[in-house]
C-alpha cells in the first residue's frame, strides 16, 4: 500500500545549521498494517509524515501510494488519499465553524467539491450516526462551534474526520501528546477502534513507548534520519518497554563506538 | 433633512454590495484586500465607459464587475502563487489599477448624465402611483423623495446577492473557502486548493466591490478616477458596525448585519455633516472615529458586563461567608 525508495532530505544543506533529517529510508506497508514510530526529539519521525502527507518535498527518493508515485503530488492532491491527524488539538479542526460543517469538509475530502449545500439532511443523520460512535455527546452538538469543544473532543474530531472517508493512509502525528493522561488514553482507545473498524494503513509517531507498544502490529524505532529498528508480528506483541531501552540503548551505544572509532 | 436621510439610506443600499465583498475578503478569507480602492473605480469606470459607448447599462454593469473580479483574481495570484504578503499585494493591485482605470477611462472623469443607465431605466418603468403611495406616511413633511424606485430596487438586488452569498458559503466550495480563512493547514489536509480558494475569493470579493462601484457611478451620474479612495476603510467600517450592532452569530446573521452597518454608516455621516461646525473635509476623520468607536465600544460593554457579574458573584460568597458565620 505504502512503498518509499531511498528518500532522503536534508535541511540547510551547505550551511552550518545544516541537519539530515532523512537518511535513504526505504520502507513497504502492507494494507492494513499499523506501525508505530518511535524515536527521541530529531529523529525525523515527523519529517518522514510530512514527505507522506506532501506537505515537504524529499531531496530524492520515492512515494508510492498503491503502486502511483506521488512524491510530486501537492500536498492537497495527496491528502484524496491521506488521512491525517495532528499534534496540537486546534491545527484538525477549523475552529469557527461548527461540528457539521467542519466533518461535511472532511467528507468531502475524497470527493470534488462542489457548488451543493455541504450539510444535507442526510449527511447530518450520517455525522450523527459516527459521532455517536465516540460516546462523548458530540452527536447532540452539531451545531456547536468547534473553537467551544475540550482538546480532548476537538482530538476526537479530527480523529473521525481523518477516518471516515476510509484514506488509503492515516497518518498520526503524536496526536494524543498535547491530551491529559485520561484524554489520551480515551484517544488511543478510539484510535485503535477506528483503525481496525475501517482496515487502515496507519503510521503513528508517539513518545509513549506504553502506546506504540499496545497499538499497531509493527513497530519502527528512528535515530538520526535512520529507521535503526523494525519488528512485528508476534516479536512486536511480546515487547516490553525494557526491551525497547535496551535495543535503543544497545544500537545508540554502537553508534558512539563507531564514532568513537572514526575520531580515533 | 428628511430627503437627506432618504437619500443615505439609498446609497447604503448600493454600498452595501461593496461592503459584503469587504466583507468576504476581510472576515471569510481573512485576508486584509486593498485591491478595493482601485476594483470600486474598475467597476465604475468601465460600465461608465462602456454605457457612453453605447451598450446596454445592464450589460456594462456585468462587465464592469466581471474586470474587478479579474483584478482580485490577480491580487489572489500574487499573493498565493508570488508568495507576496497578503497587504503588498492588495496595495501593488490598488496602485496598478489607479493606472489601469485611467486608461480605460481615458479622462479621469466620465460623465453618464445624458446616458440611459440602469438607474433611469428601473425609473422609467416605475410607476409614480407607488411613490405616491409610499409618500403618504410622511404626512406633514413639506419635501418627499421624488422617487422610491432606487431605494427598494436596490434593496432587493442587495439582498439577493446576500442570499446567494449565504448560500455560497454553505455548499462545499463555500465551507472550504471559510476554512481556508480559519485553519488552512487543517483544509489542506482535507484536499483542498487552498490557493485557489485565495484566488477565487479575493476575485469574488472585487467583484461584489466593481458591482457596487458600477451602480454608484449610474446613481450619481458619473465616474471618477478618486472616487475609490478610502473605500476600503468605508467597507470595514460597514462590517465592523454591522457586527458590533446586529451580531455575528450565523453567516446569514452576518451578512444582514454587514448591509444594516453599510446603511448606517451612511445615516451617520449624512448627520453628522449636518452638524455646524463639521464641514465636508471632516468625513474621512468621522469616518475613523465611527470605526473607532465600533470596535471600542462593544469591548468595553463586554468588560463592564464582566466586571458586574464578577461583583455580583463576590457580594453572594461574602453573603454567603457571613451567613456561615453568624450560623
Amino acid at each position: 500500500m505504502l512503498n518509499i525508495h531511498d528518500v532522503s532530505l536534508t535541511f540547510n544543506e551547505g550551511t552550518p545549521d545544516e541537519k539530515i533529517a532523512l537518511d535513504d529510508i526505504n520502507l513497504e506497508l502492507q494494507k492494513g498494517e499499523f506501525v508505530t514510530v518511535i524515536g527521541s526529539n530529531g529523529a525525523g519521525k515527523s519529517t518522514l509524515m510530512n514527505v507522506i502527507s506532501g506537505s515537504l518535498i524529499p531531496d530524492v527518493g520515492d512515494v508510492l501510494i498503491d503502486d502511483q508515485n506521488v512524491v510530486h503530488l501537492p500536498e492537497y492532491k495527496r491528502s484524496k488519499m491521506v488521512g491525517r491527524v495532528f499534534q496540537d488539538p486546534m491545527a484538525g479542526t477549523a475552529p469557527s465553524m461548527t461540528i457539521e460543517e467542519n466533518l461535511a469538509m472532511a467528507y468531502s475530502r475524497d470527493k470534488k467539491r462542489r457548488l451543493v449545500p455541504g450539510v444535507s439532511k442526510k449527511r447530518k443523520d450520517h455525522f450523527r450516526d459516527y459521532l455517536d460512535t465516540l460516546n462523548l455527546g458530540l452527536e447532540d452538538r452539531l451545531n456547536a462551534k468547534v473553537g467551544l469543544l475540550s482538546g480532548g473532543e476537538r482530538q476526537a474530531l479530527s480523529l473521525l474526520m481523518a477516518t471516515f472517508t476510509e484514506p488509503k493512509i492515516l497518518l498520526l502525528d503524536e496526536h494524543t501528546a498535547a491530551l491529559d493522561p485520561s484524554r489520551a488514553e480515551l484517544i488511543t482507545k478510539i484510535t485503535g477502534d477506528v483503525v481496525s473498524k475501517f482496515g487502515l494503513t496507519t503510521m503513528m509517531v508517539t513518545h509513549n513507548m506504553q502506546q506504540a507498544l499496545d497499538l499497531g502490529d509493527r513497530l519502527f524505532m528512528m535515530d538520526k534520519g535512520q529507521i535503526i529498528f523494525d519488528v512485528k508480528g508476534e516479536e512486536k506483541q511480546n515487547l516490553i518497554i525494557k526491551d525497547l531501552l535496551d535495543e535503543f540503548q544497545r544500537i545508540r551505544g554502537e553508534q558512539i563506538a563507531s564514532d568513537k572509532a572514526i575520531l580515533g | 433633512m428628511l430627503i437627506s436621510l432618504f437619500g443615505a439610506v439609498e446609497s447604503g443600499a448600493i454600498y452595501a454590495i461593496m461592503a459584503l465583498g469587504v466583507y468576504l475578503s476581510f472576515r471569510v478569507l481573512n485576508f486584509p484586500d486593498l485591491t478595493v480602492d482601485g476594483s470600486f473605480v474598475t467597476g465604475a469606470g468601465i460600465t461608465g465607459m462602456l454605457i457612453v459607448n453605447g451598450m446596454s447599462p445592464i450589460t456594462a454593469t456585468l462587465v464592469g464587475a466581471f474586470a474587478g473580479f479579474i483584478a482580485g483574481c490577480i491580487t489572489g495570484i500574487l499573493h498565493t502563487k508570488g508568495k507576496i504578503n497578503a497587504l503588498l499585494a492588495g496595495i501593488l493591485m490598488m496602485i496598478a489599477l489607479y493606472s489601469i482605470n485611467l486608461r480605460f477611462m481615458g479622462q479621469p472623469t466620465v460623465s453618464m448624465l445624458n446616458e440611459t443607465t440602469i438607474v433611469n431605466q428601473i425609473q422609467s418603468f416605475w410607476s409614480p402611483a407607488i411613490d405616491s403611495a409610499l409618500n403618504s406616511i410622511f404626512i406633514g413633511a413639506d419635501r418627499v423623495p421624488t422617487t422610491w424606485a432606487i431605494l427598494i430596487i436596490m434593496t432587493i438586488v442587495t439582498l439577493a446577492i446576500k442570499f446567494m452569498l449565504d448560500f455560497f458559503l454553505k455548499t462545499e466550495v463555500g465551507l472550504a473557502i471559510r476554512a481556508t480563512g480559519d485553519n488552512q493547514k487543517m483544509i489542506r489536509s482535507l484536499s483542498a486548493n487552498t490557493n485557489f480558494l485565495i484566488i477565487i475569493g479575493i476575485g469574488l470579493s472585487n467583484g461584489l466591490v466593481a458591482l457596487s462601484g458600477a451602480l454608484v457611478a449610474q446613481h450619481g451620474g458619473f465616474a471618477n478616477l478618486n472616487m475609490g479612495i478610502g473605500m476600503i476603510v468605508i467597507g470595514l467600517a460597514s462590517v465592523i458596525i454591522g457586527e458590533a450592532l446586529f451580531g455575528k452569530k450565523t453567516i446569514a446573521r452576518v451578512t444582514l448585519a454587514v448591509i444594516g452597518g453599510a446603511i448606517i454608516y451612511r445615516v451617520v455621516i449624512t448627520l453628522a455633516l449636518r452638524v455646524d461646525f463639521l464641514e465636508s473635509s471632516d468625513l474621512k476623520l468621522i469616518t475613523a472615529v465611527l470605526v473607532i468607536a465600533a470596535l471600542v465600544t462593544p469591548k468595553i460593554l463586554q468588560s463592564r458586563r464582566e466586571k458586574k457579574r464578577r461583583l455580583a458573584k463576590r457580594a453572594a460568597l461574602m453573603e454567603r461567608k457571613g451567613r456561615e458565620a453568624s450560623a
